[in-house]
């Protein structure tokens, strides 16, 4: 059943996004409970990395991006004492999270961190990436909407973060925009300049279908850390759908130390009875990836279109036209009110 | 009519830009520009523009201060050496405007509280950030209706308008503004978060201002406070515009708002440059008057260390 390929033996690691990437997919409404039965089945199944945090990250509890359950310190504190082998990390976004944030899930235990910015803008990270090495945190920067950039940008801009002290550099695809041969070339640009021993990384979203085949062809050209979400709970048609690309490793020889029966079990008894809609490519989500738009935005988009009256596809277009990006959700509303204002279903206040 | 001679500290984007507003002021008149780097492209437009320039900090133009007649100062620079120039200057008898996040003086934003802080005789004040500016007015306006249990702002920049210091130190920026909607714009707690945006052509500066009432809102007295204070802050950046709302949903009120710059330094995109250097050029209109009606007496303050 293994097939010998190139990969054969080459090593990766497996990073959960399912409690993190997946708060979107649940509108930030995952229990305690919830977090705490997932994160151990993953654990027990040796998923060594697991990503706990709002959707948005350190910071995320706004009306902007949603007020989950719990704080992030409450997911946090129920779920570290659970591990046995799994290390947790966070998601920090500059501009909505901050390093007293970071202390915080640091006291909590999160020991990995993805420091994130979007794909151009770096150098809003040198504070927070120093700060985590500084605590001792394994640490990356997350390259977002990588696909607004090209190759040689993105490998300055990994530059940049390795010189702030990130070990990892992730070529991020929020909008699962990508192709094979996009992601191909931007890590290959990645690690003709990183110093050896800093790692990349692909996260990858299943708009246009291609997780799996993306995140392949980062592990081709030199990736070791891969982030999927189980049976893709995840923003958008969410993540690479982790069972399966541990099942697609397996078969080519890539080593995960991942258990592929416990994964499938995790997917189809817990993770999709869950869903609130089940998470795949529809309209909407393949207007995002087609449209390069921000996978999170999908939710809000069609929220925005019921009560406003334009499809959410109108919505997510004209968004993907005006270059809005991660963190812009205030701007669906927004665009919402002024197609429908074009359309004549609402009246402007005199200004 | 007589002016009161200005120093400006910082040589990036917001110094530079400060240059035309006082320029234009009645008031005000710019006479020095000081930055660390000889060879930055904000020094040479101020002395193009026929102010003296110093590459050495602020002690390089600490000799000159008395000479000159300097009285107000804009601090451009960072948070972290904000504290520094202030204390020497104030000690030679100049007014502070602190134009960077380290608020160590009384927050302002000219249509809410500035003839308050003109009246009690600062010598600092602090403008708080772009974002600040652009979305404490609105927060105002619709607290002194009725009382706000959060307010949350969302400011987009371009990303060709936000120069290294605010980069570097984007947590200061998210605390001082997160402080300023708590305590002058009036809601019991504040969150300010930012985006940059890298579109090209760069896109407008946005701010969306929510805001959570405790009991339900009076839309129509909302909207009309709304609606005043923006022309209030029109008077000094024109191009200060709502573009949609606001819009009730429950107790949460939202406003999106844009402002485009007046295309001085940076074209009119850099809105967020505009509304933070016209509301630091208003702040000091208002204490030059108060110097030139003689009710404000500026003196060298020999008890500081």
């Amino acid at each position: 059943m293994i097939q010998t390929t190139a990969l054969n033996d080459r090593k990766i690691i497996i990073h959960d996004m399912s409690l993190r990437d997946g708060m979107h997919a649940k509108r930030e409404q995952i229990t305690i409970d919830q977090m705490v039965r997932i994160a151990t089945a993953l654990d027990e199944a040796g998923v060594p990395l697991i990503q706990v945090t709002h959707g948005g990250g350190l910071g995320g509890n706004s009306l902007q991006h949603g007020f989950a359950l719990h704080t992030n310190e409450e997911y946090l504190q129920a779920v570290v004492p659970k591990m046995k082998n799994a290390k947790i990390s966070v998601l920090l976004i500059p501009g909505l999270g901050t390093m007293k944030e970071l202390q915080s899930a640091y006291d909590c235990g999160a020991r990995s961190v993805h420091v994130a910015t979007h794909c151009t803008e770096a150098d809003t990270s040198p504070q927070h990436i120093a700060f985590a090495r500084k605590l001792g945190m394994d640490t990356t920067g997350f390259l977002m909407m990588a696909h607004l950039n090209d190759a040689e940008g993105l490998a300055k801009q990994g530059k940049l973060m390795e010189s702030y002290g990130a070990q990892t550099i992730y070529i991020t695809d929020s909008a699962g925009y990508m192709l094979p041969a996009h992601v191909k070339e931007r890590i290959a640009a990645l690690r003709a300049v990183l110093n050896p021993e800093t790692e990349i990384g692909f996260h990858g979203h299943h708009n246009l279908g291609m997780g799996i085949a993306n995140s392949i062809a980062a592990v081709e050209e030199g990736a070791t850390r891969i982030d999927a979400s189980v049976a893709g709970l995840g923003a958008g048609a969410g993540n690479t759908p982790l069972e399966v690309f541990v099942a697609v490793c397996d078969r080519m020889g890539i080593q995960t130390g991942c258990d592929l029966f416990k994964l499938m079990d995790l997917a189809e008894d817990v993770i999709v009875p869950m869903m609130e809609h089940i998470v795949r490519v529809d309209r909407a989500s393949l207007t995002l990836g087609f449209a390069g738009v921000y996978s999170t935005f999908l939710l809000h988009a069609k929220r925005a279109g019921e009560r406003f009256g334009i499809p959410a596809r109108d919505i997510l277009i004209e968004l993907g036209r005006k270059k809005m990006i991660g963190g812009q959700e205030d701007m669906i509303v927004d665009t919402a009110m002024t197609l429908a204002k074009e359309r004549g279903l609402l009246k402007s206040v005199a200004a | 009519m007589k002016k009161i001679k200005c120093a400006l500290i910082g040589s990036g984007n917001i110094g530079t830009d400060l240059i035309y507003k006082i320029k234009r002021s009645p008031l005000l008149e710019p006479v020095w520009m000081v930055g660390i780097d000889p060879n930055s492209e904000g020094l040479a437009r101020a002395a193009e523009m026929g102010l003296k320039t110093t590459a050495e900090g602020v002690d390089g133009l600490l000799p000159h201060v008395l000479s000159d007649g300097i009285q107000i100062a804009f601090d451009a620079t960072s948070a972290y050496v904000h504290a520094e120039n202030s204390r020497k200057l104030n000690n030679l008898g100049v007014m502070m405007i602190d134009l960077t996040p380290a608020a160590i003086g009384p927050l302002c934003v000219p249509t809410v509280n500035l003839r308050e802080l003109a009246a009690n005789v600062e010598t600092n004040v602090n403008m708080i950030s772009c974002a600040g500016q652009a979305t404490i007015p609105i927060v105002y306006a619709i607290s002194r209706i009725q009382s706000v249990e959060y307010g949350e702002i969302v400011a987009s920049l371009a990303s060709r308008s936000v120069g290294p210091g605010t980069r570097a130190n984007l947590d200061e920026f998210t605390y001082t503004t997160s402080n300023a909607i708590q305590k002058i714009g009036g809601a019991r707690k504040g969150k300010a978060l930012a985006v940059i945006n890298p579109a090209d052509p760069p896109m407008l500066m946005r701010n969306t201002i929510s805001c959570l009432t405790d009991e339900a809102p009076d839309q129509d007295r909302i909207t009309e406070s709304i609606l005043q204070m923006i022309g209030e802050v029109q008077k000094y950046v024109p191009g200060y515009r709502l573009v949609n709302g606001p819009v009730f949903d429950g107790n949460r009120v939202s406003v999106f708002m844009e402002v485009a710059g007046l295309g001085d330094y940076l074209p009119r995109y850099a809105g967020n440059l505009d509304i933070m250097t016209a509301a630091a050029t208003r702040t000091a209109e208002m204490f030059a008057e108060e110097i030139l009606a003689g009710k404000f007496q500026l003196k060298s303050l020999e008890v500081a260390q």
